[in-house]
């Protein structure tokens, strides 16, 4: 007999960039070479960042997200002193596994 | 007689660099060791070398921060041995959080490879000891992330303890903005610990340690090394 389990995926970002004391040059120069020189004066700042996307398997949206915030941590997947870390959960996705 | 451990991880470039250094010009026994083979502190002292650890990927030195070898490190540390860092090693003991702060990309977003002045602020520890207060050491950089990060308030118990060890200068010794190669706060280079026995600094001194490889005809740079066997020395004959 083949067992089937209905497994929900969920769709997790992680969002690591600079504190804001932290400077971003990435960030800066976006914003003054392309986007300043593009004539967008109204983006006042850019900060450049580091995304994410991890599938999880969880019951629920707030179950995958508490996991990766807890492997952010754990696993120190942003440098506490320098950068903030942002989880955000993006989607879900049903797949049937056998 | 004083055995160390210059570590290698995969994406090492300057394993080789230093333990040529330590064997043949610093000449102290040295072993080459695989992160993944250091399975025992049986060492006086550790190098982690540079170079671009597992890539460099999510964040320089942060994914070789989690390589075995880096427990047995931090049991030396413990016990009060030298550990070294240099470049990528210093961004692994970083990310290891054995030493304090963040490197972040370069200021100028290059990849940033000259010669730099170094001035020596504290001549008082395992890996400065045979230098006088102030002086100036002539040593290579060759990195993309060296700009020293630390929360502004603790800079200055940073420097109350005397772990700001090396900051960038200019030829009189000023750590002015231009000596500044990368944006670094306040200049600095190079960092210990609060018990001072663990050091990590971008330059590379093993660059820098035999003159007829220096354009400037200097090795300047071995003075580290030399500290570091000078204090195992030491620490060996006190035990005994």
């Amino acid at each position: 007999m083949v067992l089937k389990t209905r497994n929900q995926y969920r769709t997790v970002e992680v969002i690591i960039q600079n504190k804001p004391l932290a400077r971003d040059p990435e960030g800066e120069t976006i914003h003054r070479n392309l986007v300043l020189k593009g004539g967008y004066d109204l983006v006042t700042g850019v900060r450049a960042g580091k995304l994410l996307r991890m599938t999880v398997q969880a019951e629920s949206g707030q179950e995958a997200e508490n996991i990766v915030r807890r492997l952010c941590d754990d696993l120190r997947i942003y440098n506490p002193v320098a950068h903030s870390c942002e989880v955000r959960i993006v989607g879900k996705e049903d797949r049937i596994t056998e | 007689m004083p055995q160390v451990a210059v570590v290698q991880y995969p994406g090492s470039n300057c394993d080789l660099d230093a333990l040529e250094v330590l064997q043949k010009i610093v000449r102290v026994k040295t072993d080459l060791v695989w992160h993944k083979q250091l399975t025992h502190d049986n060492y006086d002292g550790y190098i982690l070398p540079g170079g671009f650890s597992y890539g460099d990927y999510l964040r320089a030195g942060a994914i070789a921060a989690h390589s075995p070898s880096l427990k047995i490190v931090r049991e030396a540390a413990k016990a009060g041995k030298p550990v070294l860092g240099i470049c990528n090693g210093f961004q692994i003991l970083v990310e290891a959080n054995l030493l304090p702060g963040a490197v972040l990309r370069n200021a100028n977003l290059r990849f940033i490879c000259k010669w730099i002045n170094l001035r020596v602020d504290n001549n008082k520890t395992p890996f400065t000891r045979k230098m006088k207060m102030g002086q100036l050491l002539r040593v290579p950089i060759a990195h993309n992330e060296g700009r020293y990060y630390l929360e502004p308030e603790q800079i200055q118990t940073l420097e109350k303890n005397g772990q700001v060890v090396l900051r960038y200068a200019d030829n009189k010794g000023d750590t002015t903005m231009d000596a500044n190669p990368n944006g670094s706060l306040e200049n600095i280079a190079g960092i210990c610990n609060p018990d001072h026995n663990v050091m990590g600094l971008m330059p590379h001194p093993e660059r820098a340690s035999q003159s007829e490889l220096s354009p400037y005809n200097n090795a300047e740079g071995r003075l580290i090394f030399d500290s570091m066997i000078e204090t195992i020395r030491e620490r060996n004959e006190g035990r005994r």
